[in-house]
């Protein structure tokens, strides 16, 4: 089984965001970036299926600028293969959206002739949540989404998702498009002898267009703003003057 | 020189014997623990004091119950006997709550986070606890120079957030970084993780504000990074421990927040291998080094073991954690990268895991700062911090701790052991000296460690601080017992 697995480079998750001056996106000059931990999450998988001999290769995929090949080469030190660069310009970067890139993804998997797609569920940048499903219907393969656990069962893999109600075990014919959770694996860290072996792994360049790819945007960003400030709460003294309080601003 | 205190010592450090910690009031009191320490000639609480603080301050920051807490020290190892704890908020208040006590004769305990390790942050006997707990202003930031105005309460990690989000970052680094506050750290001159990058405190701390024994204030308040006016008394009492005065205001020089911060652990084989990485760290990265500490296999699987974590790099007898902080990630990685490949290749390290996002860089932090915390879970533990000379490091026991010239030596029992401490004290402060080290690198003398300030200072050094002592504090009602011995 190939495997392909996709991951973002995103603004780190510990890192406090600042909305631009023009207010049509957030700060990202000099801010640290790291890879989308739910990617993080997927390549760990998709490893321990290898690990496991479940797989045979594993594929890293980014879509970005050029930094986005750091992002690579940590999925290579934490044990893929090889990876794929599509490059896009920094200044391109805010029109590519999730319907760009699962057709990117789902040309890819087509072509490079892929059992398993791997991604996180969401990026924590615009949590949308849609690149999975959308790559799925393209590819018109099966998904199995918010994964927390993915076993093989003979011919199929047995996946169980984290759903609203708790959880839920499906079964899903191969080839198929998996969506990772958080509680699906605690990833590894890159190891000195795996990052120095990652530098000698191939990273294949390519652009859109050479996939045929339309990247025209659909969505425009109209503006982006900080949440309102919370406003303060207040101190009473007694049940009294709170329900006086509650009436005053009409909730009782 | 390796006398029988070594011969236990290995044989401790071999046994580790688990148990739970303690509950606060198992802490067995200090009187008691110490029986050669007597209260001093200081005047008694009594009910027309109390009254007089709740005048002064307000009832509810005056606290007469539930004081285990404020009596014990973080590591449960010793147990004051106060009745009375006191929460000012502004410098007056100190001021005037000093004035009643030095009328009075009653002997103050002036605590900030309580975090110190030697028994210098609570009472010995009945001294009213002094808390900065609620100074907790931070008064101003120039963002020009980095220089910092707060109040001695601000506890480190708080003051650090609020510089994070302007750019800034606090010049000091510590375990104890949530709980700790920053007049603390200031008088007994904290070190921690990063001063081999942004220097001490005496480097810097700008200025300060003090409240002395008679209550007068001491306006040493400053932001001026040069000012050669007189004689610089803020040295004085950085390092003090509350014994000189209280300090109730710093003003601190800030270093900018690195834009790039980069961690990696490494596996060690050997001690001479940690000491041939550290002096390659040092040159290959250079201006970007922010951070290099050393630990070893047992305060690892300590750390594992009793706080239920697990290890990067299980099974190796020491680590070392080498942290970059520089303006430009470029820059940075590259020198990061080419120094962990050289030290593969020549072998200085077996192993090592980079960091790759923040969440990583905390996690590995951990492995560090929480060796204290682990240790506590084993129960009474012995904490010896000593200074030496790189090459006296050879012939050193197995359990270390290192960080800039610095051993965290650190022995437990099941239970406090007064014939194990008799062991281990004095010889090691002989060898330590014999070795022209520092029995005390950064953690003070506090209670614990104050009969051996002779190991590390002349007599006639030791004279002039007793003159000093008299000279600020002429009836020694400034946490009494701590840092200079009895005469």
């Amino acid at each position: 089984m190939r495997i392909l697995v996709g991951v973002k480079r995103v603004i780190d998750y510990a890192v406090k965001v600042r909305v631009r001056p023009d207010k049509k996106g957030v700060v990202t000059d000099g801010v640290k970036h790291s890879m989308n931990p739910f990617d993080e999450i997927a390549v760990e998988e998709a490893i321990r299926l290898k690990e496991k001999k479940i797989a045979k290769e594993v594929v890293a995929l980014s879509i970005g600028p050029t930094q986005a090949q750091e992002t690579l080469r940590t999925a290579l030190a934490m044990g893929a293969d090889s990876a794929i660069h599509v490059e896009v310009p920094a200044g391109e970067l805010e029109r590519v959206q999730p319907l760009h890139v699962s057709r990117i993804i789902s040309k890819l998997a087509t072509e490079g002739k892929f059992d398993l797609v791997m991604v996180g569920k969401q990026a924590i940048d615009d949590d949308c949540n849609q690149t999975a499903q959308m790559t799925a219907a393209m590819l018109d393969w099966p998904q199995a989404t918010f994964a927390s656990k993915v076993e093989k069962d003979g011919d199929y893999l047995k996946v169980t998702r984290e759903i609203d109600g708790g959880l839920e075990t499906i079964k899903v014919g191969v080839p198929a498009v998996i969506s990772a959770d958080l509680r699906l694996n605690e990833p590894r860290y890159a190891t000195l002898p795996n990052i120095m072996k990652a530098k000698k792994k191939p990273i294949k360049k390519m652009k859109a267009s050479e996939l045929g790819v339309d990247l025209t945007p659909t969505i425009e960003v109209i503006s982006v703003e900080d949440p309102p400030v919370r406003a303060a709460g207040i101190k009473v003294d007694d049940v009294d003057t709170l329900i006086a309080k509650l009436k005053e601003a009409g909730r009782v | 020189m390796r006398g029988p205190g070594w011969q236990l010592c290995k044989q401790l450090i071999t046994r580790r014997v688990h148990s739970s910690s303690y509950a606060l009031k198992e802490v067995e009191l200090t009187s008691v623990r110490y029986p050669d320490l007597k209260r001093g000639p200081f005047g008694r609480l009594t009910d027309s004091d109390v009254t007089h603080f709740r005048r002064l301050l307000g009832a509810e920051r005056v606290i007469t119950e539930d004081l285990d807490g404020y009596n014990t020290d973080w590591l449960r190892s010793v147990r004051g006997a106060s009745q009375l704890v006191l929460r000012p908020r502004s410098t007056e208040e100190v001021s005037a709550v000093l004035r009643h006590c030095h009328e009075r004769r009653l002997a103050v305990c002036p605590q900030g986070g309580n975090t110190g390790l030697v028994g210098g942050s609570v009472p010995v006997f009945d001294e009213v606890v002094l808390s900065t707990s609620l100074m907790n202003k931070i008064i101003d930031l120039d963002t020009n120079s980095g220089a910092l105005v707060c109040e001695a309460g601000c506890v480190l990690e708080t003051a650090d957030a609020y510089l994070a989000e302007r750019g800034f970052m606090m010049p000091l680094d510590l375990g104890a970084k949530g709980s700790c506050q920053i007049g603390g750290n200031v008088s007994t001159n904290a070190g921690g993780l990063r001063l081999v990058r942004y220097g001490g405190l005496h480097g810097t701390v700008l200025g300060l504000e003090a409240v002395l024994a008679n209550g007068d204030v001491l306006d040493c308040m400053s932001t001026m990074k040069k000012d050669n006016t007189g004689y610089d008394l803020k040295h004085l009492l950085i390092g003090s421990e509350g014994t000189l005065g209280v300090v109730t205001k710093v003003a601190i020089s800030c270093p900018r927040r690195p834009a790039c911060v980069n961690l990696v652990m490494l596996a060690v084989r050997s001690f001479e291998d940690v000491l041939s990485t550290y002096q390659f760290a040092q040159s290959q990265l250079g201006e970007i080094l922010s951070s290099i500490e050393f630990m070893d296999g047992a305060s690892q699987e300590c750390v594992v073991n009793n706080l239920n974590m697990s290890h990067p790099l299980p099974g190796h007898p020491f680590y070392m954690v080498v942290e970059t902080s520089g303006s430009r990630d470029t820059h940075d990685e590259e020198k990061l990268s080419l120094f962990m490949e050289e030290a593969m290749q020549r072998e200085l390290v077996t192993d090592g895991v980079l960091a790759t996002d923040v969440g990583q860089i905390k996690s590995l932090w951990q492995f560090r700062e929480r060796i204290a915390e682990a240790l506590l879970g084993d129960g009474y533990c012995f904490k010896y911090d000593i200074s030496l000379p790189l090459n006296a490091f050879y012939e050193v026991l197995e359990n270390l701790l290192y960080s800039d010239g610095n051993i965290h030596l650190n022995m437990t029992t099941r239970d406090f052991d007064a014939a194990v401490l008799s062991k281990i004290e004095p010889s090691l402060y002989e060898w330590t000296a014999q070795h022209g080290g520092s029995i005390s690198a950064e953690h003070g003398l506090g209670l614990k460690k104050r009969n051996f300030i002779g190991y590390s200072k002349s007599p006639s050094a030791v004279a002039l601080m007793q003159q000093l002592k008299t000279m600020l504090d002429p009836h020694g009602i400034l946490n009494p017992h701590k840092v200079l011995p009895d005469n």
